[in-house]
C-alpha cells in the first residue's frame, strides 16, 4: 500500500475543509477502500476519518420519514425497528448484502460510494476507463457475465454492487450532502448516480469535497415492500439480478409500484417503464411479465451475461408476485 | 495474500522489531508515525505504527498477539475477526490508527488454555475444526453473532424481518456466519457448537 498520511476529524465542518487537499480522501467503514488501496487502484496522499462524525443516529422526521446519518453502520440500519416494519425492503437489502463482521463495519455513505466489482477495474494490468481513463474497457468482449445490460456506454459496462441503494432507489430516498463551502443539499438518489457514458470514473453527482451526511426516506408509500437478490451463491455474494419493489395491490387490482432494480447498470436502475406497466392494472402473471418487457425493452446483452435479460425478467415477476400475494 | 508490500510489511518487522523507522514502508519514502493508545483484551497497550498499519498487523506484528490469523487480508475469509466494543469485524481491513479508546477483543482475550471461553470449548468439545487456522475468526465471529442474535437482531434468512423474534434455527446459524471460510469445511461441526452454546447458556 502507498503511503499516506492520516487525520480524524471530530466535526462534519472541518472534515470538509480537511479533505480539501490534493490527495486527500474520506474514510468511514474502510471495508471497500481499504482493500483498494491495497491492490493499488485507490491511492488516496491523505485520508480523512469521519467515522467518528456525530452523524451515526437514525432520527424521526417530523413528516413521517425517516433520516439515517451516513456514518450509521449498515448492520444497525438493518436491525433498527423502524426502518424493519416501516422500510423492510431496506432491512432486507442491506442484510443481503456482505457478511456480518462487513455490515458492523461498513456505513450507509460508504455503502452508496463503493467501487464496481468488475473484475476488470482489479486487475491493475488490465484497461478500464473507470480506474484509469483512456486505457479501454477490458470487459467488452472479455468475461462479461456479471457485467451490465442496461445504460452500459462503449467506455464502461460495469455495475453498481450496492444492494441497499437499490432498496433506496424503491422507496425514493433523498441522499443530504455537505459541501467543501459548508453549504447543504439533497440529491434524489436516482439523480445522484450517473451513467458511465464517457467519464466512468465519474460515478455521482458529488463535488470535490463534498461529504454524505446522510439519507433522508420519505413517509413510505402504501403496499408491500420486497427485495429480491438473485446471485451465484446462498449468501455473502454480489446480485446477479435483483429487485426492489413497493407495490401496492386491493382486490387483485395494482395501485401504484415503484421497482428498481440491481447488478443491471452503472447505477441502481429505476424502472418507470416497469411502473407505468403495472399502475391500475390486474395484479396477474400476464401483467408482471409486460412489466418485465417493458422494463427490459431497451436491454443490451455482452455475450456472457445475456442471461441477465431474461433472469431480470423473471425475478421482476416473481417479486411482483411475492409482493401482491394475498396474506 | 496477494499484497506483497503487506507480506514485506510484516516480514520485515517481525525481522527489525516492531518500532524500526519505516518498517513497514519497504519503500525507503517518508512516512508518518503515529504513536497510538489501543485497548486490547483489557490492556491498554501503547504502540508506533505507520498510519498504513491495519489492525490485523498491529495485532500480530506489533503486540505479538499472533491467534488472531490472516488469511486472504481482504475481508473475504473472516480468518481475522475480532470484537470492537462487543462487535464483530474484520481486523484487515481497518486501520490501527482508527481504533484508539475501542476497546478490543481478540480470540486470546476470550480465554486460554487455563480458562476456556465457553465458546472454545463447545468447538474443542463438537471438533469444530481440522487444520484451525480459520477457528479463532470462527469462534470470535460466534461470539459477535449470538450478541447480534440476543439483540433480536434480524438476518437474510429470517422470514419477517419486522418481527422481533428471532429463532436461531441452523439456517439462521449458518447465513449469519457466512463471512467465516473453513477450507476445512468444519461447518456441520462448527454449527454444533455455535448451536449449543445458544441453546444451552444465556451467556
Amino acid at each position: 500500500m502507498r503511503s499516506f498520511t492520516y487525520e480524524r476529524a471530530i466535526e462534519a465542518r472541518a472534515a470538509v475543509a480537511a479533505v480539501s487537499r490534493p490527495g486527500a480522501k474520506f474514510i468511514s467503514g474502510g471495508t471497500n477502500l481499504l482493500d483498494l488501496m491495497k491492490l493499488d487502484i485507490e491511492q488516496p496522499s491523505h485520508l480523512v476519518d469521519i467515522s467518528r462524525l456525530p452523524l451515526r443516529d437514525i432520527e424521526e422526521l417530523p413528516d413521517g420519514g425517516l433520516r439515517i446519518g451516513a456514518q450509521a453502520a449498515n448492520s444497525d440500519t438493518a436491525a433498527d425497528a423502524r426502518v424493519r416494519v416501516r422500510y423492510p425492503v431496506l432491512s432486507q437489502a442491506l442484510l443481503s448484502g456482505a457478511s456480518g463482521q462487513l455490515r458492523n463495519k461498513a456505513s450507509i455513505g460508504g455503502n452508496l460510494l463503493q467501487r464496481t466489482r468488475c473484475p476488470y477495474f482489479y486487475d491493475t494490468a488490465a484497461g478500464c476507463n473507470k480506474r484509469d481513463p483512456g486505457s479501454g474497457c477490458s470487459a467488452i468482449g472479455g468475461f462479461n457475465r456479471i457485467h451490465a445490460i442496461l445504460g452500459a456506454s462503449d467506455a464502461c459496462i460495469a455495475t453498481h454492487p450496492s444492494d441497499m441503494a437499490v432498496a433506496m432507489t424503491a422507496l425514493e430516498a433523498e441522499i443530504e450532502l455537505l459541501d467543501a463551502d459548508q453549504s447543504v443539499r439533497r440529491v434524489a438518489i436516482t439523480d445522484f448516480y450517473r451513467l458511465p457514458g464517457d467519464t466512468p470514473h465519474v460515478e455521482t453527482v458529488l463535488r470535490p469535497g463534498e461529504m454524505i451526511t446522510g439519507v433522508v426516506l420519505p413517509p413510505p408509500a402504501s403496499g408491500r415492500q420486497l427485495y429480491r437478490k438473485v446471485r451465484d451463491r446462498a449468501s455473502y455474494e454480489f446480485a446477479l439480478v435483483s429487485v426492489a419493489a413497493v407495490v401496492s395491490a386491493d382486490q387483485g387490482t395494482i395501485g401504484a409500484a415503484r421497482v428498481a432494480f440491481g447488478g443491471v447498470a452503472h447505477k441502481p436502475w429505476r424502472s418507470v417503464e416497469a411502473e407505468a406497466a403495472l399502475a391500475g392494472r390486474p395484479a396477474t402473471m400476464a401483467t408482471y411479465r409486460a412489466a418485465a418487457e417493458a422494463a427490459m425493452r431497451d436491454a443490451r446483452g455482452q455475450g456472457h451475461n445475456d442471461f441477465k435479460i431474461e433472469l431480470a425478467k423473471r425475478t421482476l415477476c416473481r417479486t411482483l408476485a411475492q409482493a401482491t400475494r394475498a396474506s | 495474500m496477494n499484497d506483497s508490500d503487506t507480506i514485506a510489511a510484516g516480514v520485515t518487522s517481525s525481522d527489525l522489531g516492531a518500532t524500526s523507522p519505516n518498517a513497514e514502508s519497504g519503500q525507503g519514502e517518508m512516512t508518518q508515525r503515529s504513536a497510538i493508545t489501543l485497548s486490547v483484551n483489557d490492556q491498554v497497550r501503547r504502540l508506533e505504527v505507520d498510519p498504513r498499519t491495519s489492525l490485523l498487523d498491529a495485532l500480530r506484528e506489533h503486540l505479538r498477539l499472533s491467534g488472531t490469523k490472516k488469511g486472504c487480508d481482504h475481508g473475504q475469509c473472516g480468518a481475522c475477526t475480532v470484537l470492537i466494543n462487543g462487535r464483530r469485524v474484520n481486523s484487515c481491513l481497518t486501520l490501527a490508527v482508527m481504533h484508539e479508546d475501542d476497546e478490543i477483543v481478540t480470540i486470546e482475550g476470550l480465554g486460554g488454555p487455563d480458562g476456556l471461553h465457553p465458546m472454545q470449548a463447545a468447538f474443542v468439545e463438537c471438533d469444530g475444526f481440522q487444520c484451525g487456522y480459520c477457528t479463532p475468526g470462527q469462534i470470535c465471529s460466534a461470539v459477535g453473532m449470538l450478541a447480534e442474535a440476543r439483540a433480536g437482531w434480524p438476518s437474510h434468512a429470517t422470514a419477517d424481518v419486522a418481527s422481533p423474534r428471532i429463532e436461531l434455527t441452523d439456517e439462521e446459524i449458518r447465513e449469519r456466519m457466512s463471512g467465516n471460510i473453513c477450507r476445512c469445511a468444519a461447518y456441520p461441526n462448527i454449527v454444533a457448537a455455535i448451536r449449543g452454546i445458544a441453546e444451552g447458556s444465556p451467556e
